[in-house]
């Protein structure tokens, strides 16, 4: 029974089928549907994405110069990271080099955007899926400052402490009014946690809380504004002024201070509050290993923050680069955003229209004509969606393949890559949690192990800050002040026609924007962000996209309560907004969309 | 942290609200819901013995932002906010429930609390292709929105999409993403624009509701008049290197580093009205002029369709006079576009030319 997916899955869409929509904690709008097997595990699943909103289009005839700030727009979650990658491909296109300031400045506020996103994903966005709030208000606040102070020397861990959090939970509790966490799956057996690791964990989710928007204040310090901070072709806005009439509106002492403490005390909440407590929740779960999907197959890593300004070759980039295919991690295999036969996108089970979509389109000829079309063994109306057919069309989410390979992105995508590559930096760390939990390497092809990678990740960002933050000062010090290079700002510079592309390792992924400019306007925009990568429909050949594969197999506890979905779907911290947006080449033909 | 189990009532009470302008409330409240006097002492007795304001909060076409931004409040800290001034019954982006379980809040919060509710809207509706450009549960957005709003006390549009449009909404717009005020009839609608608003200026307006007991004051265009009645030029710390016609002239020149104005490099705080330049971001460490970078009026209608960010706003020809918002809201309002833009152009290239013209000029 079932059938045999190219990359290796078998499903089986006989059994009883199970909607969730909307999926909540994720960025945008997105639908789950899987089919159980009589024992309740998942044989057979789908990811939609449910929303499109055509930014690429919008870019047409726009200025190069613009692009940043409205590809940022994608995603307010992942603020910056577009704005990056856009600036990087107009400089990639019209041969602009950044100072090396500038550079230090981009590194601190993508690997800002890196802790941020991480802390906010794991504490608000995915431990729920992990603890059980309920199971906290009957926890021992003694037992708990007990369980706190073995795993970690953070001070807020006194019984009163936890006594006076829980006397406040309580209280919310008996209002009745559970506000957002109404409705959970509080007391499921797919719950593992003790009271007390509940108690010690909701303490954290609301820290965090606290936390988060002090890590942000670099974007701030650097862009003006968080969410969605500035960003300038050829460098950065702000400018540097240590010691001269004017300094106080410039970054000088006290703006480099305030970075310095903010970057003092994420890396202290990273290794004394979030990667303690993944690896304490992680303990109770270390018979619940599902959810590898395509992590121990197929990974992509395009590497991001350089060393140096403008080297965005492998040696220089400190987030590894590179593919691997077949779970074969002894061959790391190099990758090349302009190789038209590399990178290319499906539409057969997405929602737009391709002359033949039996062929992959590489980004830079990319086409896009919306097509909403429900398959024939949909069930309801293409207004009331009850059940979508996978065997057609289902998603506005295309289907990106790297030589015709389904791959998984992202934190876990990183780490194996840097791994596979034996650099210490990402072995050690690994290796080092692994054994601490007392788990072989295989278990890192997991949910959690997914979720460890983000956390490891968040650790080795905040140092990394600590080591741009000096660099910038040392460069200063040097005698060097620049932050951002004109030569090139007027478009009567730029050549007739160009084209370039731009990479980042966005926090959930790889992701790159490709532009073509044309007599100073854009020509033709289009991104392949981590979310496309992620939640792909499948292909021509039938490759089930990293969603799907990592649903497999899957058992549930009560297939009423979509805790296993959540939880796993939720490790890649999917973002819809970024995923659903493709664009056309000539504006033209989205003129027939406009008039339906 | 007693808090939490205060209700809407004793919470205004202790913050000085009198009984007499707490029933106001209500019955305005009530006339604006067309529910009559009946409705206006059921929202009262809801408002006495609820604990706190149920808020359902959507999200249609976005990036999240918003509520990004939401959660950056320093003042009130937003785990207060929730847990202890409103309730926050329905919100995708962080609520434990998914699914049948998510759906089944909204189906209950708007029975149970019909008339008594703020929904607070983040994006906008898709029209094109039926609304299907934006799926929740199956159904377009633009259903569940509308169905949401009917029993809703008040409004609140989050940010630029729900107000304005947003990104989505820029020319072409193949979506058709359309402002909710353009889908939702006969509904008081509070517009906080910007992408995204400042986080203070969010809870402020919420907690404002809570606080004094009344929804706030609005001008033209449906903005709160508190935190949008002034353009960012007027507060500016750089306003006076603009009066002193001390401009940067290229990105990071020596006028750069000293701190200079900015219009030249093309920033639109001259034309645009939001708080930046007064309350700033993230707990006011900076703003985007402070920042080094020019406006680029995120919280105007149709910012994105105003030329590029670095056009100088000189590329007007005709001249006007000073306005306020009110008068702006009006020719807004009669789909003048561009007027605010042109306008405030003039504003500051008049300033400008009487600078050159009167070195001792002070405004």
């Amino acid at each position: 029974m079932g059938i045999q997916t190219p990359n290796g899955f078998n499903r089986d869409n006989s059994g009883k089928r199970i909607v969730v929509d909307p999926v909540t904690r994720i960025e945008g709008h997105m639908r789950v549907e899987v089919n159980v097997d009589a024992d309740n595990v998942i044989r057979n699943a789908v990811s939609s994405g449910t929303m499109w909103r055509g930014i690429e289009v919008i870019l047409k005839d726009r200025d190069p110069r613009d692009a940043w700030a409205f590809t940022e727009r994608i995603c307010g979650v992942c603020t910056g990271t577009h704005a990056l990658t856009s600036v990087r491909a107009v400089e990639n296109a019209l041969g602009i080099t950044i100072p090396e300031n500038a550079n230090s400045i981009r590194n601190l506020m993508q690997l800002a955007l890196q802790v941020h996103d991480h802390v906010v994903h794991f504490y608000h966005l995915h431990a729920l899926d992990w603890v059980d709030l309920v199971s906290a208000l009957s926890a021992d606040p003694r037992a708990t400052s007990t369980l706190a102070q073995s795993i970690s020397s953070w001070p807020l861990s006194s019984p009163g402490y936890f006594k006076d959090l829980q006397t406040r939970l309580k209280k919310f509790f008996e209002s009745g009014q559970l506000g957002p966490f109404k409705n959970g799956y509080w007391g499921s057996k797919a719950y593992k946690l003790p009271p007390e690791a509940n108690l010690m964990a909701v303490a954290h989710y609301l820290e965090a809380l606290d936390f988060q928007k002090e890590i942000v204040k670099i974007q701030t310090i650097f862009g003006g504004k968080n969410p969605h901070p500035n960003w300038l072709v050829g460098g950065v806005p702000s400018p540097i002024n240590v010691d001269g009439t004017g300094a106080v509106g410039a970054i000088n002492i006290e703006r480099l201070n305030l970075i310095s403490s903010i970057i003092d005390r994420l890396i202290e909440f990273n290794e004394q509050v979030y990667l303690p407590d993944v690896a304490a929740i992680g303990s109770f779960y270390k018979d619940w290993l599902y959810g590898g999907g395509l992590s121990g197959k197929s990974v992509l890593s395009y590497g991001d923050v350089p060393e140096h300004a403008n080297d965005y070759s492998s040696k220089s980039l400190k987030l590894p680069r590179g593919a691997i295919i077949n779970g074969n991690l002894s061959e790391v295999l190099p990758v090349d955003h302009a190789n038209p036969g590399e990178i290319q996108e499906f539409v057969v089970h997405s929602w737009y229209k391709y002359p033949d979509e039996t062929k992959g389109l590489h980004p830079w000829d990319g086409v896009t004509e919306p097509n909403y079309v429900l398959g024939p063994n949909a069930k309801g109306t293409k207004t009331a969606i009850e059940q979508l057919d996978e065997g057609g069309k289902y998603s506005w989410i295309k289907a990106p393949r790297w030589r015709g390979h389904a791959m998984e992105v992202g934190p876990l995508a990183r780490w194996v890559v840097g791994y596979a590559q034996n650099k210490a930096e990402f072995k050690d760390p690994v290796d080092k949690f692994l054994k601490d939990m007392d788990l072989p390497l295989s278990a890192l092809f997991s949910t959690l192990g997914r979720t460890a990678a983000r956390a490891l990740e968040s650790v080795w960002a905040g140092r990394q800050m600590r080591y741009f933050q000096d660099k910038l000062v040392a460069n200063i010090k040097a005698g060097d002040s620049s932050t951002a290079n004109v030569d090139k700002w007027k478009p009567e510079s730029w050549p007739k026609e160009a084209k370039g592309f731009g990479f980042t390792e966005a926090p959930r992924g790889a992701l790159a924007h490709w532009i073509k400019i044309k007599e100073t306007k854009i020509d033709n925009y289009q991104c392949v962000v981590p979310t496309t990568w992620n939640g792909s429909p499948r292909d021509p050949q039938g490759n089930i996209g990293a969603f799907e594969a990592s649903l497999m197999n899957t058992p549930m506890v009560n297939p009423e309560q979509p805790l296993e979905i959540l939880r796993t779907i939720h490790s890649f911290d999917p973002c819809l907004a970024c995923s659903t947006h493709v664009m056309s080449p000539d504006g033209q033909e989205m003129a027939s969309v406009k008039v339906r | 942290m007693g808090a939490a189990t205060e209700t809407f009532y004793s919470v205004i009470r202790r913050q000085g609200i009198t009984r007499r302008s707490f029933h106001k409330f209500c019955s305005l409240t009530a006339t604006s819901l067309g529910l009559g006097p009946l409705g206006a002492s059921r929202i009262a007795n809801a408002l006495e013995t609820k604990p706190r304001v149920p808020v359902i909060w959507m999200h249609g076409l976005e990036c999240t932002c918003c509520s990004e931004s939401f959660i950056r409040s320093a003042h009130p800290l937003v785990k207060d906010a929730v847990l202890s001034m409103i309730s926050l019954d329905y919100d995708g982006t962080i609520m434990a429930a998914a699914g049948h379980q998510a759906e089944a809040i909204l189906e209950e919060t708007r029975a149970k609390h019909k008339g008594q509710y703020i929904l607070a809207v983040e994006g906008n509706p898709p029209l094109n292709e039926g609304g299907m450009f934006c799926i929740d549960g199956g159904k377009p957005f633009v259903e569940k929105l509308k169905m949401v709003a009917e029993d809703a006390m008040a409004i609140i549009a989050w940010g630029a999409c729900a107000s304005w449009g947003c990104v989505q909404a820029a020319k072409p717009n193949p979506t058709q993403a359309t402002p909710i005020d353009k889908v939702i009839a006969n509904k008081p609608i509070i517009k906080v624009p910007g992408c995204p608003p400042i986080a203070e200026v969010m809870t402020g307006v919420i907690t404002f509701i809570t606080t004094f007991g009344k929804l706030p004051e609005l001008d033209r265009q449906g903005r709160p008049k508190m935190f949008y009645a002034q353009r960012i030029h007027d507060k500016c710390y750089r306003r006076s290197h603009f009066d002193a016609g001390q401009f940067v002239e290229e990105w990071d020149d020596e006028a750069a580093r000293k701190g200079y104005c900015l219009y030249k490099m093309g920033c639109k705080g001259p034309t645009t009205y939001n708080a930046c330049s007064t309350v700033r971001w993230n707990g006011g460490v900076s703003f985007p002029i402070q920042s080094g970078h020019g406006c680029i009026g995120c919280s105007e209608d149709g910012f994105w369709d105003k030329g590029s960010f670095y056009d100088r706003l000189t590329n007007i020809k005709q001249f006007g006079i000073e306005k306020n918002a009110d008068q702006i809201g009006m020719m807004a309002a009669g789909a003048v576009g561009a007027a605010v833009a042109a306008h405030a152009a003039v504003t500051a290239v008049k300033r400008l030319a009487g600078k050159r013209e009167d070195a001792h000029h002070t405004s």
